[in-house]
């Protein structure tokens, strides 16, 4: 059975309350953190821990709490990012609905290493009913005394406040996250300067992903060695996947990193196999951003080895016969799925939620979904393919954000991989359009481009 | 070695001392020439603009000398400040001719290649942009948007089909004016320029919108398609003027004043943003002081019997090796004088 670190006590009733989460143990890295640690040795512990980000770059989180500027007479500020909307992707909608006092707790600790006296849960406007649950704990917190002035006696005062979101993927980025914060249209700011440097309201700021949050509650009470024990080589830990598609379980799961992927689809512990006794056919590791893998890619890697849930397996390779960790929304797809298809309605997304600030993201996306309609449908020629190939290539990399990348990669993982399949496409309209994708319920699944 | 206090900063191959602070595609323009990347949405008299076009992406081949590493994606030079000892490819690095390329390509997907129709034909960027990164055909073959024209006020057009969104304009409302003028509203390629509910533009310099965009989607409607451009003749003036610098160009045809813009620099951006009044209402010779003819590149389609000579910037004066990368177009000079 592996360990468990943030979903240890989800089976018990009430956990998302404050009394039941408190008699579990909660708020213990709160009282450990404020009443025998500084601020500098919570960040060397989590520095120590090896914790990296769980939000999908997986850039060392202790390091970058390290890199925030602390001015004299400027506030600074933590805030989290609970903008969650990649497909595939819906870990930390889970932890914030079942146990949101893991959160909170994080946020203070957090908030304390940092030096902040205002934190701000940012969470997707649509997560009504999270929003309700997360400021509930906040309350209760605050109820408490763990929350306010002068929290426990120590003379730490920390406010956290929660700020819905206006509702689009961008949002997520972390500039047009503090952009939305201000109040402002959600664009992605050019960067430098960093937010470390000039994040929300112009001061030092560091955003950190919900389940980041949460893992420095763990760390701070087991210890960092204890935590760093955990995992392998530089991916420490555990990291919370969230499975879906052809899977006999999907869900969200709490595993050791170092997981064969294998284990990981297979095992009864998790998602059990492939749904209907199908096959496997591809694999998204990281969210829909990341690239696709198929079958023979998915479970080893290009040199034979077996392939791991960590950072570096799941990347090796690169992107050409390797993929990423990212935000952990792990993706099956049994035989019968189509890959253009699936590669329609990624970029259709990316297409949806582009920002429109930067030409090659604004008219790229767009591009690249028409081009895939045409060839999803059988009305485009091979040249086409090629030409897919280049809209992404004049894209990643050239992008303010991320978010052209991430429009990027998946397209060209999915020629890259699975060409023959688009071919198959162009090559045989009439049983391309014929298949039944499971949507045959509905009269045009996906409608020509607008 | 740097001067004092200053970064030496090598693009192309060509080496300077720059100011810290200074970005790669100012330096790039203390060189002049075609080292200078294209640039849509940076605006150097406009807080914030540039960034967003990405047409003047360069490759940074290595960080400083602290931090010799390459950046590892292109960066826009526009926004991205020099470090010491930084080395920097434009017109030298494949990578960077291609992804401007794409730019381009994407630029003129939203934007009609109608130039011997378009009011702003013989002034547009991304005409030149085109003729020097473009291909000769679009592989876009879906429908473009279309939009109908807009009136801003009585004075001002906006012909959203020509709209690249660069936001110069969006920022000199927000800059120049008291009252948030205009916007962008919706997302991604739906993004379109507009005013809360067709509002007019009518403040004292709105009239500025026209001078930064940088295509024909704002046109000033006292000149638009009165002439073409090439068959004016600019001539720089000014009057004593309560509310601005009062120093414009007039366009003049024959006798008469066709258009009163800013004076634009050699990179196409007004040096003192002028009032409405004088841009539109002022249109007589008489309400002039006229100063001497304007000054127009050789290349430039404006230019028809009216040449400037290279005007190089002090820093070419005195670097013997920035006279040598400038050498054809000092000469040019020489003859022309």
């Amino acid at each position: 059975m592996a360990r468990k670190l943030l979903l240890t006590h989800i089976d018990v009733p009430g956990i998302e309350t404050f009394d039941v989460y408190r008699k579990q143990g909660g708020y213990r890295a709160v009282e450990k953190a404020l009443k025998t640690m500084t601020p500098d040795d919570v960040v060397e512990e989590v520095k120590k821990s090896g914790l990296r980000g769980r939000g999908g770059a997986g850039f060392p989180t202790g390091m970058k709490w390290s890199f925030l500027a602390k001015p004299e007479g400027v506030p600074r500020y933590l805030v989290c990012n609970g903008d969650e909307s990649e497909p595939g992707t819906f870990k930390d909608r889970f932890l914030m609905t079942k146990i949101p006092h893991a959160l909170v707790e994080g946020m203070i600790v957090s908030s304390y290493a940092l030096g902040a006296h205002t934190s701000y849960i940012y969470i997707r406007g649509e997560m009504m009913p999270q929003i309700r649950i997360v400021e509930r704990a906040i309350a209760e917190a605050k109820a408490a005394g763990f929350l306010g002035k002068n929290i426990l006696g120590s003379g730490y005062d920390l406010e956290i406040y929660v700020q819905p979101g206006g509702g689009a993927y961008i949002c997520g980025e972390e500039t047009a996250l503090l952009e939305s914060l201000e109040g402002k249209r959600g664009n992605p700011r050019i960067k430098p300067p960093f937010p470390a440097v000039a994040g929300l309201y112009g001061c030092p700021t560091v955003v950190n992903n919900v389940e980041s949050i949460a893992a420095t509650v763990p760390i701070i009470n087991d210890g960092a060695e204890e935590y760093a024990k955990i995992g392998i080589e530089r991916s420490t830990g555990t990291k919370l996947i969230s499975a879906s598609g052809n899977l006999v379980r999907p869900g969200v799961y709490e595993i050791e990193l170092g997981l064969p992927v294998e284990e990981f689809i297979y095992s009864d512990e998790y998602c059990g196999g492939i749904a209907n006794g199908k096959r496997l056919k591809a694999m998204v590791a990281g969210g829909s951003s990341v690239p696709i893998l198929p079958n023979n890619l998915a479970t080893k890697t290009a040199k034979g080895e077996a392939r791991l849930m960590t950072y570096e397996s799941l990347a090796d390779g690169g992107f050409v016969t390797g993929t990423a960790m990212g935000s952990g929304g792990f993706i099956a797809f049994d035989e019968d799925q189509c890959i253009v298809r699936n590669t329609l309605n990624f970029t259709r997304f990316y297409h949806h939620e582009s920002c429109g600030q930067c030409s090659p993201c604004r008219e790229g996306t767009g591009w690249m979904e028409k081009v895939l309609h045409k060839i999803e449908y059988g009305r485009a020629d091979v040249a086409d393919i090629d030409l897919l190939w280049d809209i992404q290539r004049k894209i990643d990399g050239n992008t303010i954000c991320p978010l052209g990348d991430a429009s990027a990669w998946p397209v060209a993982s999915a020629i890259r991989h699975f060409r023959d399949e688009f071919e198959w496409h162009i090559l045989h309209p009439e049983e391309a359009q014929q298949r039944n994708f499971g949507l045959a319920h509905y009269a045009d699944p996906l409608t020509p481009v607008v | 070695m740097a001067e004092e206090g200053k970064f030496k900063v090598t693009i192309d191959g060509i080496s300077l001392d720059v100011a810290p602070g200074t970005t790669i595609l100012n330096a790039a323009r203390q060189i002049g020439g075609d080292i200078v990347p294209p640039a849509m949405c940076y605006y150097s008299k406009l807080e914030g603009s540039g960034g967003k076009c990405r047409t003047c992406l360069v490759k940074v081949s290595k960080g400083s000398e602290k931090d010799p590493r390459p950046m590892p994606k292109l960066v826009a030079s526009c926004r991205t400040t020099v470090m010491d000892g930084m080395e920097v490819q434009n017109i030298t690095s494949p990578d960077v001719v291609e992804a401007r390329k794409g730019v381009v390509e994407m630029l003129l997907i939203n934007h009609p290649l109608d130039c011997p129709i378009c009011d702003q034909a013989g002034e547009c960027k991304l005409q030149d942009l085109g003729y020097e990164h473009g291909a000769d055909q679009t592989r876009y073959e879906f429908e473009r948007r279309t939009f109908e024209r807009i009136d801003l006020g009585d004075k001002i057009q906006l012909h959203m089909n020509r709209c690249i969104l660069c936001y110069r304009c969006v920022y000199v409302a927000n800059q120049l004016t008291e009252g948030r003028e205009h916007g962008v509203i919706h997302r991604g390629d739906h993004s379109e320029i507009s005013t809360f509910i067709e509002n007019a533009l009518d403040h004292d310099f709105i009239g500025n919108v026209i001078d930064v965009c940088p295509v024909g989607a704002l046109t000033d409607k006292t000149f638009r398609f009165k002439n073409r451009v090439w068959f004016t003749k600019p001539v720089d003036a000014h009057r004593d003027c309560p509310t601005c610098s009062g120093k414009v160009t007039l366009w003049y045809k024959g006798e008469e004043v066709l258009r009163v813009t800013g004076r634009k620099d050699e990179f196409n951006e007004v040096e003192e943003f002028i009032c409405n009044t004088c841009r539109f209402d002022t249109k007589l010779t008489a309400d002039w002081q006229l100063v001497e003819p304007t000054s127009v590149e050789k290349e430039s389609v404006i230019g028809a019997n009216h040449y400037a000579t290279f005007n190089p910037p002090a820093v070419i004066h005195t670097n013997a090796k920035l006279q040598e990368a400038n050498v054809e177009q000092l000469a040019r000079t020489e003859q022309l004088k």
